[in-house]
């Protein structure tokens, strides 16, 4: 376990930062909104970023991948966060290539894990069914049938599952709601019969899909994992996905806190530069000793990842709990101390606060990991 | 050249041979090992450990060996240090000379004054204390007028330091005094050694609100200190006081660590084990407030202790402590306060106790979480307050401006 980046990541890092601020600053995000692009994403960006191996970053190399290891994947969240990029990284490579890697069977990995690497397939995970977190309420049933599954149901908030062309949907196939077993993931080609998506844009900008399944016939060969056992698959998908979302809102916090240290820097009243005032001295002080928590907190996690892999649930739900909490307070700081003009929509630092209410929500809140954890900890 | 990995080997060896089987159970608070002239051990083994671990000079394992520290590299301290843990070895010695004053005696002392103090620090025969704050110097520390004036080979002091830690039991005091009374005020300071036994030197302790007495007032009326016991140089002793305000911090932010990452089983004696124990028939704590409350505590506890160990791997990396220090010490000590008062939740009025009638009312556990959640109130006051290290990082860390009329003012 090393709490400091390694040497690759350290290029690694340098790299997607000069990259972002050459081709994907927040005036990207902000042209992706005023001209209602109906991907929501640049495709052109999104090839650009494949080009320099992200979409394969942790897929293994025999398929296709980079095989650099969660740790790549960290840095670069870190700096899209920074952004505010908007890409399918977190559906398609956090989530779905995260859930093949380690359910899929051979033939599965060899058929979608190059494509992804590629950045010739897009998918979407659909697993929420009300507008919370709770990966165990799936009432969206899979129903045997001679040649395969029948699905039916709906989903909510469902990351770029307007753009996928492959979903993997989290259904029922015995159980009771809220039982973690028998659940099963199955892969369902967007455009299958019976699939509906209604894209909706959300207070971030990016998209999240409402999806309807009314009887959806798959093969047998759709089943991602055992059946029923598809939520040890799933657990472990999510706690990669906390912990890259973690990482993701380290940059957004970081990036906010850096904007609030300069203007405090730069803005005069009274005469003084406001940085002078010791109420707004203290709170930034709270803030560094915080961030410094929680970029701890995303290394200590990722180390796990890429390392003994023993006690990754605890460490993602410590990480997504203090960046939940953490991005909150400088968030709403970011606006608070920009004053007026952190109120206007010219000024950037409003996309920073709305995607940080999204990505809190994302894979669970902090109290859903306060939760998590305190029944980890036996208490 | 011995590898790590056959230093690693000899090591866990020596360890084995010569740890007490004692010194590897969890320290009881009253068999801590401070030193010093009058020292006492309740546990004979404590002593032989304390002898064995000085003679290889592994209390202080990374002073340099001429000294009689353990002259280790970075690397060899990281696998002492794991030895150590792996047995559950306890410390041999604790003292405000390793953690304190001998980092900065070996970067500013003469070689006279590291030959004649080091090697007693890491034997622990002299117990040290600290002469920093006055009755009018606080947060402010660098307006002390403790005076200092020579006579001859020798200066003579005039003044009063107060919350002098453990004073009454100490040997020696390293000691800040105004040796210049016309320059600005962090201009006129030097820093000094001397015997507590110095003819004019008197301590008296102070209650605290807890009821113990860890702190004295210090006076000294007309004490005559050797003037060779200057260290560093005349006049810039805050250079001096500062960087053991570094070291100072470093170590009181080990306050926060105790409650450290577990193996995610219920340790009875934690706050959540004894939540459950007082509020709980089933697998979850009942009050579902108290519940996140003690979660978030153990979150923050955990990413502190992970920050500690980044920033010693950091350190490792570039150099010693830093301004970071400041940021630890004062997480660290708004945990440890965290900590008591969700304990004082979960214990109710149980933990509320000033003392007991017949040891049946309340335990001795349950009083003694009564004393230090009122010694708790001191962390954030001690080594600087909360507020002075928020200072510290706007300014040092942030790099924020000050405010222009207090630059203005003398020595500001």
């Amino acid at each position: 376990m090393s709490m400091v980046l390694n040497e690759d990541q350290v290029m690694l890092k340098d790299s997607a930062r000069d990259f972002c601020k050459a081709n994907a600053p927040v005036s990207e995000l902000r042209r992706v909104r005023d001209s209602q692009d109906p991907d929501g994403f640049s495709r052109e960006l999104w090839q650009q970023m494949v080009a320099l191996g992200w979409a394969g970053i942790t897929i293994p190399e025999e398929f296709g991948g980079f095989g650099f290891g969660y740790g790549g994947l960290e840095v670069i969240l870190e700096e899209t966060g920074r952004n505010l990029v908007p890409s399918p990284l977190v559906a398609t490579v956090l989530l779905c290539a995260t859930a093949i890697n380690l359910g899929g069977s051979q033939a599965q990995k060899s058929a979608l894990l190059p494509s992804v690497a590629a950045g010739e397939l897009l998918m979407a995970l659909a697993l929420e069914e009300t507008a919370f977190h709770q990966p165990t309420r799936i009432a969206c049933s899979a129903k045997k049938e001679s040649a395969g599954f029948v699905i039916n149901g709906h989903k909510n908030f469902v990351l770029d599952g307007h753009v996928a062309d492959k979903l993997i949907v989290v259904a029922r196939t015995s159980g009771a709601v809220d039982d973690a077993n028998g659940i099963s993931l199955f892969l369902v080609d967007r455009d299958a019969h019976g699939v509906s998506v209604l894209r909706s844009e959300m207070v971030d900008s990016r998209n999240a899909a409402k999806i309807g399944m009314r009887d959806v016939h798959v093969g047998e060969e759709a089943l991602l994992g055992e059946l029923d056992k598809g939520y040890e698959i799933l657990e472990k998908t999510l706690d990669v996905g906390r912990i890259g979302v973690s990482a993701e809102m380290l940059g957004n916090a970081q990036e906010v806190f850096d904007r609030i240290i300069d203007y405090l820097k730069q803005r005069e009243q009274f005469g003084v530069l406001i940085g002078a005032f010791q109420g707004l001295q203290h709170r930034a002080a709270t803030m560094y000793s915080e961030l410094e928590l929680c970029r701890s907190a995303v290394r200590r996690a990722f180390s796990e990842l890429d390392g003994a892999q023993e006690d990754v649930p605890a460490l993602a739900s410590i990480a997504k709990a203090k960046l939940s909490e953490i991005l909150e307070l400088i968030s709403n700081e970011g606006v608070q101390m920009h004053g007026g003009i952190g109120m206007t929509d010219e000024f950037d630092i409003g996309f920073y606060l709305k995607r940080a209410r999204v990505v809190q929500a994302l894979l669970g809140d902090a109290a859903f990991h306060r939760d998590r954890y305190a029944s980890l900890n036996g208490f | 050249m011995q590898s790590i990995e056959e230093f690693r080997a000899s090591t866990r060896a020596w360890l084995e041979e010569n740890c007490p089987a004692s010194m590897r159970t969890p320290m009881q608070e009253d068999e801590v090992v401070w030193g010093g002239r009058n020292a006492s051990f309740k546990n004979p083994d404590s002593k032989l450990w304390l002898e064995r671990m000085a003679g290889k000079g592994w209390t202080t394992p990374t002073w340099p060996k001429e000294y009689g520290g353990g002259g280790l590299n970075k690397e060899e301290n990281l696998v002492l240090l794991q030895e150590l843990q792996r047995i559950g070895a306890r410390q041999a010695l604790n003292s405000f000379g390793i953690s304190m004053l001998g980092p900065v005696l070996l970067e500013y002392g003469t070689h006279e004054q590291k030959a004649e103090h080091i090697p007693k620090i890491v034997r622990g025969e002299i117990r040290w204390c600290q002469g920093y704050s006055e009755p009018g110097s606080g947060s402010d520390l660098a307006s002390l007028s403790t005076k200092a004036v020579l006579d001859g080979d020798h200066y003579v002091l005039n003044g009063a330091k107060v919350w002098t830690s453990y004073a009454d039991k100490a040997d020696w005091i390293f000691c800040l005094v105004r040796t210049d009374f016309e320059a600005s005020k962090h201009s006129g300071i030097s820093f000094i050694l001397f015997d507590m036994n110095t003819k004019g030197v008197s301590t008296r302790p102070i209650l605290l609100i807890s009821g113990a007495s860890p702190f004295c007032e210090t006076f000294f009326d007309d004490a005559r200190v050797p003037a060779r016991n200057l260290v560093g140089t005349l006049n810039d002793g805050w250079t001096i006081a500062k960087r053991l305000l570094q070291h100072e911090r470093t170590m009181i932010s080990g306050f926060g660590l105790s409650a450290k990452a577990s193996s995610r089983t219920l340790d009875a004696s934690s706050v959540e084990g004894q939540a459950m124990q007082a509020r709980s028939d089933s697998d979850k704590l009942s009050d579902p407030v108290l519940r996140d409350e003690i979660a978030r505590y153990k979150i923050d506890a955990e990413a502190f202790a992970f920050t500690s160990r980044r920033s010693m791997e950091e350190a490792k990396l570039n150099k010693g402590p830093n301004a970071t220090s400041s940021m630890l010490k004062n997480y660290g000590c708004e945990l440890n306060k965290r900590r008591y008062e969700l304990l004082l939740k979960a214990l109710g009025t149980q933990s509320l106790a000033w003392a007991s009638v017949n040891q049946e009312d309340f335990n001795a556990d349950e009083l003694k979480v009564t004393r230090e959640w009122l010694r708790s109130k001191g962390n954030s006051i001690e080594g600087g307050t909360a507020e002075i290290q928020l200072n510290v990082i706007a300014k040092r860390v942030l790099g924020l401006p000050d405010m222009p009329m207090l630059t203005t003012k003398k020595g500001g």
